[in-house]
Parts: C-alpha cells; sequence; structure tokens
C-alpha cells in the first residue's frame, strides 16, 4: 500500500474540514438565533476535532504534529475544495454550503467505514454518530426555508446555482484515484459524487427549490493541489495568528 | 457497574475503581468508568495501562481526563501508559445504568438508546424531562452547551432542560 496515496486522501480529508470548522466558527456570535449560533459553534467543534483526528493519523504515517501541520502552511499546501474557503456572507449562502458539503462528507465517511486502511475505519465509525446531527440540521432548514417564503426560497436557490460549481469541485480526481480503489482505502470520488447528487436531489424533491444542472456546470477545481481562490489565505492568517507568536508555547 | 462482555481489552476492577475517581470535567458526577469511555484497563507488573476513547472525536475535555488519570495512577504506586483509541468507538450506550442515574439526579436527561437514532430520528423529538418525568417536550436545539448536549423544553414543569445526546 502506498503512502502517498493514503496520505493525499487524509490531507485532503483533514484540509476540508479544519477550514470548513473555522468558517462555521465565524457564526459564533452572529448566528441569526441563538439556537443557530449554537449549531454552527458545535458543529466547527467537531469538524476541528475531526480534522485534528485525521492529522494524527497523519502524523502516525510520518507527518509533522497535528498543530505545525495545521497552523505553519500556506495556503498552497492546503488540499481543500474551494468550496469550504468561500466567506460565509448571509445565512442562506453558509447554510447552502454547509447542506452541500456535509451530505457529501457524511457519506465520504459512510464509504470509509469499509475502508482497509483500519485506523480510518474506525475512525469513521465514531464520526458517524456525529455526522448524523449535521446532516439533520441541514435538511431540516432546507426543508423548511426551502418551502416557505418568496424571499427564502429565492435566497437559497441563488446561493445553490452560485454554489453548485464548487461543491462540484469537492470530487476533484486525486492522481491515486485507481490505486484507492484497488486497494480498497477508498471507493473513489466518483462513486462519491453519484451518490451525493442522489441525496442532495431527494431532499430538494421536497422543497420548491430546483436541483442545479450538474451535467452543464463546470466544476472548480483545483483545491486538491492547492490551487485556490484569494479567501484561504486570509483566513489561514487569521487562524494561526496566536500560534505564529509562540510556535513553542505549551497550552 | 461496567459490563465488560462490551469491551474488547481486559478490564482489571481495582484499576477501574480508582478510574472512579475521575470525572468528566463537564458533568462532575458522571465518572469516566461510568461513561464508558474506558476500553481497557490492565495492570502489568508496576505499569498500569488504560486506554479511553472520546465521547465526541472534538471533546476538549479528553485531554484533562487523560492526565487525571495518569496522576490517579501514578497516586498508587503505579507507571500510568494511558492511550486514546478509536478502536472501540464511544456511543452513548456505553454508559452504565448508574451513570445514567447519576445525570438525571444531575438535571440532564439521559440518552436514549442510539441504535434507534440511525433508523429514525424522530426519536430526538421528544425526552422525559429529569426534573418532573414529563414526557411532553419539545426538541429546541440538538446542538446545546456542549458538544455531548442538546437543548429541550418541558411544557409540563414548564423549564428548559439538557440531554446527554444518543450518539
Amino acid at each position: 500500500m502506498s503512502n502517498l496515496a493514503l496520505k493525499e486522501i487524509l490531507y485532503k480529508m483533514a484540509d476540508d474540514l479544519l477550514v470548513f470548522g473555522h468558517r462555521n466558527s465565524e457564526w459564533t456570535g452572529f448566528g441569526p438565533l441563538l439556537e443557530e449560533d449554537i449549531a454552527f459553534s458545535s458543529m466547527a467543534q467537531d469538524k476541528i476535532g475531526q480534522s485534528q483526528a485525521l492529522y494524527q493519523l497523519l502524523h502516525q504515517l510520518g507527518e509533522q504534529e497535528p498543530d505545525t501541520v495545521a497552523f505553519t502552511r500556506n495556503a498552497n499546501q492546503f488540499h481543500n475544495c474551494t468550496l469550504v474557503e468561500l466567506p460565509n456572507r448571509e445565512y442562506d449562502f453558509s447554510l447552502v454550503r454547509h447542506f452541500l458539503f456535509d451530505t457529501a462528507d457524511a457519506l465520504r465517511w459512510q464509504m470509509l467505514m469499509q475502508s482497509s486502511y483500519t485506523p480510518l475505519a474506525q475512525l469513521a465509525a465514531k464520526v458517524r454518530g456525529e455526522l448524523r446531527y449535521h446532516t439533520l440540521h441541514a435538511n431540516t432548514w432546507i426543508k423548511q426555508l426551502g418551502s416557505a417564503t418568496e424571499e427564502s426560497i429565492g435566497r437559497l436557490q441563488q446561493s445553490l446555482n452560485e454554489l453548485a460549481p464548487y461543491a462540484l469541485g469537492m470530487f476533484e480526481r486525486s492522481p491515486y484515484e485507481d490505486q484507492l480503489i484497488a486497494d480498497q482505502i477508498y471507493e473513489g470520488e466518483k462513486a462519491l459524487e453519484a451518490r451525493w447528487q442522489q441525496a442532495i436531489e431527494k431532499t430538494l424533491a421536497q422543497t420548491q427549490l430546483t436541483s442545479p444542472d450538474w451535467k452543464i456546470q463546470t466544476p472548480h477545481l483545483g483545491g486538491r493541489v492547492g490551487e485556490h481562490t484569494e479567501h484561504l489565505q486570509p483566513l489561514l492568517d487569521e487562524m494561526s495568528e496566536v500560534f505564529r507568536i509562540d510556535p513553542g508555547a505549551e497550552w | 457497574m461496567l459490563d465488560s462482555g462490551k469491551s474488547i481489552g481486559p478490564l482489571n476492577a481495582e484499576l477501574l475503581s480508582w478510574l472512579e475517581e475521575v470525572k468528566d470535567p463537564e458533568i462532575p458526577v458522571l465518572s469516566l468508568v461510568d461513561m464508558g469511555v474506558i476500553t481497557q484497563a490492565e495492570v502489568d507488573g508496576s505499569v498500569a495501562r488504560v486506554e479511553m476513547t472520546p465521547t465526541f472525536v472534538g471533546c476538549p475535555a479528553l485531554e484533562i481526563m487523560k492526565q487525571e488519570v495518569e496522576q490517579v495512577i501514578t497516586r498508587h504506586g503505579f507507571t500510568p501508559e494511558v492511550t486514546v483509541s478509536f478502536r472501540e468507538p464511544w456511543s452513548s450506550d456505553k454508559m452504565t445504568e448508574k451513570g445514567k442515574a447519576a445525570l438525571k439526579k444531575f438535571g440532564l436527561a439521559p440518552p436514549p438508546a442510539s441504535a434507534q437514532v440511525f433508523h429514525d430520528l424522530e426519536i430526538l423529538e421528544s425526552a422525559t424531562c429529569p426534573r418532573c418525568n414529563g414526557t411532553n417536550t419539545e426538541l429546541k436545539n440538538p446542538f446545546g452547551p456542549t458538544l455531548c448536549r442538546a437543548i429541550y423544553y418541558c411544557h409540563t414543569c414548564h423549564e428548559a432542560f439538557e440531554q446527554f445526546k444518543p450518539v
């Protein structure tokens, strides 16, 4: 089994969760309702915890300590998809992104429960219960606001259309795709993308929202190989500001 | 007590009784043993080996609990070897009956059986009020003040309460 292939999937998942966890945490104190403030803050904590567990697996494969990996790399060394680095903007935009990302994330972890790489399969079994709360949260609000008023439906639809190409960037193929599949580490991005589209459409069918036509979208690729939007570096600067003051500090 | 049949590692009864002293810092009535996060407790010569697993992956209390386990073992004259593992993932079903009773007394509704969560999320829609035992309750937020708690409202005694989340 090649460590390069394994590291590639661990890095992209860990970086997705760290960056998205940070974006979720930016809702702390700014949620439209107290409940939403708490929900996004809790999900942030879950995601950052999950990213730390993945960085820990990478550490066991010879990479640096989780804190070093999380706080000392620059944007071009991050493997997250560009979807998760976009600024939060308004609540509708954050909510649609949460729905698109978490649906894929939950399915990805579910697939990884069968992974031949045991530490990852064990972590997947643990994370499964936590993610049920994230997808429950996303689906509940998409169904409610996606069938509520003209304004709520219009806002969600616009965010959905705008985010569709970025969402497809989640499934950017890895150079190790065939190897991961052959080694039964992971069923691959193509399989995940197909399941994700089905799940997204199933929820959208229960609303007045229209699913984007996925075939005519141009996926926003590059995130997995370190090509990011201008929004990632400022996020990393803010996230690592305290760490960089004294990298050797004992917490 | 802990049902050792649920655990894959050996559980030394005396070592476990020491760990009863260590409580969850966010729920000070609940010991690590009752919470079900100890997946292995073994004495090997002068070494006391403990394996623990977090309730939630991002639980910020884990490091503190790990340190306290090490201190308790050292106090009893053994060398601690404490590891954190997902080998045997935690679920709320691992909580002992004693632990659930302690939670209720503390004012937190204990978690319902989690197996049901995966079949039917409606189980989250209601909970039993830990104060008045009323069942006319409403889920206000599946996310609460800590990762492991949800917020409910009881229509019988008109008070908000929290439930330890099934997971």
